[in-house]
């Protein structure tokens, strides 16, 4: 480790950013590797299954053929690397290659000059735009322009239930939002949890949010919020979702101790495939995390799923779904030209290759990649197929709220939920915080 | 040889305090490589955050039970050490293993202990260690407290133990001819005795509680709700979530503005520390 990238890191990032305000041109190579000479390239992602392996892969794949000019992944859980990549970035260690969400977060980086626009190199280099699904780039553009590639999956997020325990329970699984307020007194009487949910991490008591107020009015009401209109979450549609939401948990819709449950644990999962809970509403990657975790759980057959269901009344299409249109690689600028040079050449190369768009399918994904359609087969082809038809169907695919919105706005959203499933906030002062922040 | 300790003071202490008060003034999203100094924008969005109230009162309320806590069970075990003569080397190591762990290790260890779907209670069938040790508001506070005086009630008993140890014996002695039992041996020669001792300890504990992180943060991370959010976490989420390094920096500049306060007005309460310990000498 250099003694300059040790200090920076160790004096905190208010030294780093002294440092950096004195025009401290930081390395290509990120984490203190010092400033990778011939291209070398980092890449910073995420952690854990089912994406890990696939991640690791493509840059296997890129270093067998591209010996001089390596390209070094690492990798971090997901919770921990939303502040490390910040982190990274404000004392100029930026990797070369930052993993993304798209929408508010990109943007931020975009404001503050720390991305490479691509919608030039992406004219030039059309083949590699027509492999990747038009409505992925939504989320990567920012003021008309492109500043990430779309790149993974496309992940909705679906309802998931446990063949086994509704078996045992003797119940149907849900097909109104009626049904299912019907099954949680069931399950709880059997002493088992109807929804597992992870409380601590926030953004999973989100997806709730997000799929009650769509289903009960439709994706207007969102779009409002981010356009920053004034006043946008007053709609009635609003208090009535945050009645509902509160309504379950004080029918203990969700498991003891919920508030203190981590996803990047993946302990809401393990509840869903132990069978201690019996319903789980999540991303569409869990699927490949239930798979690695869950023993013979997918494979028996245990694991059931299927879009949000309807609410009775509700003018939301319930075609509609929320998620993630896909991952999103930047390019740092602060990179080395050789570097950036490099991490274009994976982009163009490896990241839109035919063992790319196979290996995502194999993690249990849909891939942002044309044409996968004919590789759903074997034991995954009805998830694939179903979370296909899911995102290609949706009337709306709307990014999940936290993403879409900036990181200040995101955090009051994020407190303001977990304050509500305490029902330490009522719903009317939930909307009055909420539009205390629009646009900001 | 106070040089290399004062430069590394300096380099690792002192400028980035300096850093922080500088960004304090500022407003800065942790990611523009310029810092715009815009005068006390931050310190009124920090000041006027509807959260703060709640989370100066968290962190006082652990301040405090960490110390009622720690101070009477440290005093006790370490008076018990300094008596135990036989095994004591090796009990002082025993309790001393706690300090040398992690504090993000513990934290991950009690939380997969607690868990009440998976963690001990739910492994042994015990139906009593099923509670919603980190899910409740009240509950989160005081598993917190338990889980920080298992980590540095051994570091305070040493300390206790080391200053018990120095009491002359000559003083009991003259306790016992005059015929006073150990419980009045105990409040009459070692509490009066001990005061020095209390008040370093108190102070130890007391600036550290300001600056509990690592372990709220992997318990709880702050939760449930804001139950547990204490001023550092605060700051952490204000500055690494949010983006807003302005507010953050002025939260931090509160905690040290605070810890300072706390340690003076701790050695105004030990009165003139020049005076001697020993009676007669």
């Amino acid at each position: 480790m250099k003694r300059r990238n040790f200090l920076t890191l160790s004096a905190g990032a208010a030294a780093g950013a002294a440092l950096a305000a004195c025009g401290n041109e930081g390395p290509g190579g990120g984490s203190g590797e010092g400033s990778g000479g011939g291209g070398e390239a980092s890449y910073w992602s995420l952690s854990g299954e089912p994406g890990q392996p696939y991640r690791q892969a493509a840059a296997d794949r890129w270093n067998k053929a591209n010996p001089d000019a390596k390209i070094t992944p690492t990798f971090f859980q997901n919770d921990a690397y939303k502040q490390k990549i910040k982190t990274a970035l404000g004392a100029n260690q930026a990797p070369t290659m930052i993993w993304g969400w798209g929408g508010g977060g990109l943007k931020s980086y975009v404001d503050a000059g720390q991305v490479e626009d691509l919608t030039d190199w992406l004219s030039q280099n059309a083949a590699v735009k027509d492999k990747i699904l038009p409505s992925s780039f939504g989320a990567a553009t920012v003021n008309g322009k492109v500043y990430a590639l779309p790149v993974e999956t496309v992940q909705p997020i679906v309802l998931y239930y446990n063949k086994k325990v509704f078996e045992k329970v003797g119940v149907q699984p849900p097909q109104t939002y009626g049904d299912i307020l019907a099954l949680i007194p069931k399950f709880n009487a059997a002493g088992i949890a109807p929804f597992s949910l992870a409380g601590q991490s926030r953004w999973t008591n989100m997806m709730w949010l997000e799929f009650m107020l769509d289903r009960q009015a439709g994706s207007e009401v969102f779009d409002n919020v981010f356009a920053g209109k004034q006043g946008a979450w007053s709609d009635p549609a609003v208090l009535d979702m945050l009645t509902k939401v509160q309504d379950l948990v004080k029918q203990n819709a969700f498991q003891k101790g919920f508030a203190s449950t981590v996803a990047d644990t993946n302990a809401d999962q393990a509840l869903l495939y132990t069978g201690k809970a019996a319903m789980m509403v999540h991303g569409s990657w869990s699927y490949g995390i239930q798979k690695a975790n869950g023993g013979k759980f997918v494979a028996d057959g245990g694991l059931g799923w299927m879009n949000f269901p309807p609410i009775d009344g509700g003018k939301g299409d319930p075609t509609n779904t929320v998620g993630n249109p896909g991952q999103y690689l930047s390019i740092s600028s602060k990179a080395s030209a050789e570097a950036k040079e490099t991490a274009k050449k994976f982009f163009s190369t490896t990241l839109v290759d035919d063992e790319e768009k196979a290996g995502w399918v194999k993690s249990g994904g849909v891939p942002v990649l044309k044409g996968a359609d004919s590789l759903f087969t074997g034991d995954d082809a009805q998830f694939l197929k179903d979370m296909a038809a899911i995102a290609a169907g949706a009337k709306t695919f709307a990014q999940s709220w936290d993403q879409a919105l900036s990181p200040t706005a995101a955090e009051v959203l994020l407190d303001n939920i977990a304050k509500l499933f305490q029902l330490q906030v009522s719903p009317q002062q939930w909307v009055d915080n909420m539009n205390g922040v629009i646009g900001k | 040889m106070a040089l290399p300790a004062f430069v590394m003071f300096v380099f690792f202490g002192i400028i980035p305090l300096l850093g922080v008060i500088v960004l304090s003034f500022a407003t800065w999203n942790g990611i523009t490589p310029t810092i715009e100094l815009t005068g006390l924008t931050s310190w009124r969005a920090a000041l006027s955050n509807p959260s703060l109230p709640n989370a100066i009162w968290v962190t006082f309320l652990i301040m405090a039970l960490s110390w009622l806590v720690q101070t009477p069970i440290s005093i006790l075990l370490g008076v018990f050490m300094a008596r135990q003569t036989r095994y004591r080397g090796f009990l002082s190591v025993l309790y001393f293993i706690p300090l040398l762990l992690s504090s993000a290790a513990i934290a991950i260890t009690y939380k997969s202990l607690l868990d009440p779907s998976f963690g001990i209670g739910a492994g042994l069938g015990i139906e009593a260690l099923n509670q919603n040790w980190l899910g409740e508001a009240n509950l989160a506070i005081a598993t917190l407290i338990f889980v920080v005086s298992w980590q540095f009630i051994p570091f305070h008993s040493l300390i206790y133990q080391g200053a018990v140890r120095q009491i002359p014996h000559s003083m009991y002695e003259a306790a016992q001819i005059d015929g006073a039992g150990r419980v009045r041996q105990f409040f009459g020669i070692t509490l009066p005795q001990l005061k020095y001792t209390i008040i370093t300890s108190s102070t130890l504990m007391v600036v550290g509680s300001l600056t509990f992180f690592d372990l709220i943060w992997v318990l709880t991370a702050g939760g449930p709700g804001d139950a547990t959010r204490a001023l550092a976490v605060q700051m952490y989420q204000q500055g690494f979530q949010a983006s807003l390094m302005g507010p953050a920096s002025a939260i931090a500049v509160i905690l040290v503005l605070t810890g300072l306060a706390l340690s003076l007005l701790l050695r105004r309460l030990g009165g003139r520390s020049d005076e001697s310990q020993l009676e007669g000498a």
